[in-house]
């Protein structure tokens, strides 16, 4: 059975001037060279730092950029070639306070992407209800967006999202800014698309969002993807052995670089907070390390110690701080 | 029947979204009096009342055309700013089907500048609106600002295509108000802008209101309005398709 969403070897190059007399060409490699497949009904997730190239991802995805090279298919049409085709059959959801008409009701908003997303007339009605059940908005359709808090926009997105029924649906930081409640119950309703059957690609931030609701997900670092499996398969393949966390205060640079010279360790993340640091220590295999990570910090204040199995944002650093 | 649907929803909803803002409304209602007072006093001072009428239609166009000119220029630039944009153009409907009516809604508003400026002259100035075409003004009105907004259509596609073209807009607001006849009869213009002139939907628009309310050949002005507006729309339609590959290409549909 052929992938819903396949990427191969996609590229997206966005070229720029730097001065103001003389302009010096300048091109900013977004995407460089990514490849993956969604399988029907599967959730999958993109995850990367910021200026990793998801969004660039996704905009190539859902016909609103051109790639640079490379070739995409939505349920096997070309996003480059066959534009309107893709645009039919998929939503698309970006997360944050934009993307609607804030001196409207949602109602209007609804009605006027219904109209422009083919929903017949008489179908409007039923669906715009559907989708606001589904999303928890019934009974505040018609009050201005304007009014509306961060969780009523967010949830207000998808059901515009999903207004046309689409196979596929594009979620790009659904959760962002949404306090936890609200993302609690938008997440149920990712978890709920998915049980009607759709295929779902999302980024997020959120490593606890992609490890409960993503089937599969690809890291992205530097426009590359660094890191594709299972939730599970990430946190076993990037760091089989454990992670030690240890507050310190006034740890430098050089005792960073020490520790990560240690036979056995992986990664080395360092975490502001306030006054001290915590240092997220990944190691692999069954030695204990410990001993050898409090010698190696020499004379720095040593606070709370503790051990750890990893999780999906070990992986997810240990992938993205990787060399 | 589907299409028509799509631009007339499309209409309602900018529509809507235009006559939100008093602020807009009040701009695109109170400037055109500020303009059409200089016109009566610059007129009268001329020895001409009888062509106080003509100031006063000369005035609710360049309104109608000033909002199809800046705020169709800053309608798509304010599309970027909601996030919309991306969101309009990636939908499975013809981009010219989102961008058609929303020009015509936005050049819609200028009928606040219509109805101000006529109010206007009559209350303060007793100007009296002779119509001696009533029906032909009632169906040039319409008329006139479809053929204005459908410009600023034409005008838009560039707006999607470079984030910086509101200036075009802005540039052409003045050139057109002279281009036709709106300040003052084409007549005093050079012979070699009267073609421009002739191409531009404000002239024939100013031709057909002034003729319905003072006599003259008004349908055959409308006529030339609808014709206009069929050109602008085709001429739009052909190069639009161009500039949403170019702006997918240069990535310019969203403000970073």
């Amino acid at each position: 059975m052929a992938a819903v969403i396949e990427a191969h070897d996609l590229k997206r190059t966005y070229k720029t001037t730097t001065g103001v007399v003389r302009r010096k060409p300048l091109e900013v490699e977004a995407v460089r060279g990514i490849s993956f497949a969604v399988e029907r009904g599967e959730l999958f997730g993109l995850l990367g730092p910021n200026g990793a190239g998801k969004t660039t991802t996704i905009k190539m995805l859902i016909t609103l950029l051109l790639p640079t090279s490379g070739t995409a298919r939505v349920l096997g049409h070309d996003v480059e070639r066959e534009p309107r085709e893709v645009r039919k059959r998929i939503g698309y959801v970006f997360g944050g306070d934009r993307g609607l008409y804030e001196r409207l009701s949602a109602l209007d908003n609804l009605r006027y992407f219904a109209e422009l997303y083919g929903v017949s007339g008489r179908r409007q009605r039923e669906r715009i209800g559907e989708v606001l059940e589904l999303v928890g908005l019934t009974g505040r359709e018609k009050e201005r967006v304007e009014g509306y808090s961060r969780g009523m926009r967010q949830r207000l997105h998808i059901a515009r999202g999903i207004l046309h029924d689409p196979e596929v649906l594009f979620l790009d930081e659904p959760t962002i800014g949404v306090d936890p409640v609200g993302a609690r119950e938008l997440r149920a309703t990712i978890s709920e698309l998915v049980r009607a059957g759709k295929t779902l690609l999302l980024t997020t931030h959120y490593m606890f969002e992609a490890d409960t609701l993503c089937d599969r997900i690809a890291v992205i670092a530097k426009g590359s993807i660094v890191g594709q499996g299972t939730p599970t398969e990430l946190k076993s393949g990037v760091t089989d052995g454990r992670v030690t966390e240890i507050e310190v205060f006034g740890v430098d640079d050089a005792a960073v670089e020490r520790l990560r010279a240690i036979d056995g360790v992986t990664a080395v993340a360092v975490e502001e907070q306030e006054q001290k640091q915590l240092l997220v220590v990944q190691t692999t295999g069954a030695r204990e390390l410990t001993q050898a990570l409090l010698t190696e910090l020499g004379g720095a204040s040593v606070g709370r110690v503790s051990s750890r199995e990893p999780t999906l944002e070990d992986a997810y650093v240990a992938l993205v701080t990787a060399e | 029947m589907k299409t028509l649907r799509v631009i007339a929803v499309g209409w309602l909803i900018h529509f809507k979204i235009m006559s939100r803002s008093p602020f807009a409304i009040g701009v695109g209602a109170t400037w055109p009096i500020v303009n059409a007072t200089l016109a009566y006093f610059m007129y009268r001072a001329g020895g001409y009342p009888q062509t106080l009428l003509y100031a006063s239609l000369g005035s609710a166009v360049a309104g109608i055309w000033s909002m199809a000119a800046i705020d169709a220029s800053g309608a798509i630039q304010r599309q970027r700013w909601w996030g919309t944009l991306e969101l309009l153009v990636g939908a499975p409907v013809p981009f010219a089907l989102v961008l058609l009516p929303m020009a015509v809604a936005i050049a819609s508003a200028g009928i606040y500048a219509l109805a101000t400026t006529l109010l206007w002259g009559r209350l303060v100035y007793g100007i009296p609106l002779p119509l001696e075409h009533a029906v032909a003004f009632v169906v040039a009105v319409p008329v006139t600002i479809a053929s204005i907004g459908v410009l600023g259509f034409a005008l838009g596609m560039t707006l999607v295509r470079f984030r910086t073209a509101s200036h075009i807009g802005n540039s052409l607001e003045y050139p057109v108000w002279i281009a036709s006849g709106l300040l003052f009869p084409l007549a005093v213009l050079p012979a070699w802008s009267h073609p421009i002139s002739l191409a531009l939907a404000p002239t024939w628009g100013m031709r057909a209101l002034l003729h319905s309310a003072l006599g003259g050949r008004a349908w055959l002005d409308i006529a030339i309005c609808l014709g206009l507006a069929a050109a602008y729309t085709a001429f739009g339609i052909a190069l639009l398709e161009r500039f949403m590959d170019s702006a997918r290409r240069h990535a310019t549909l969203s403000l970073t």
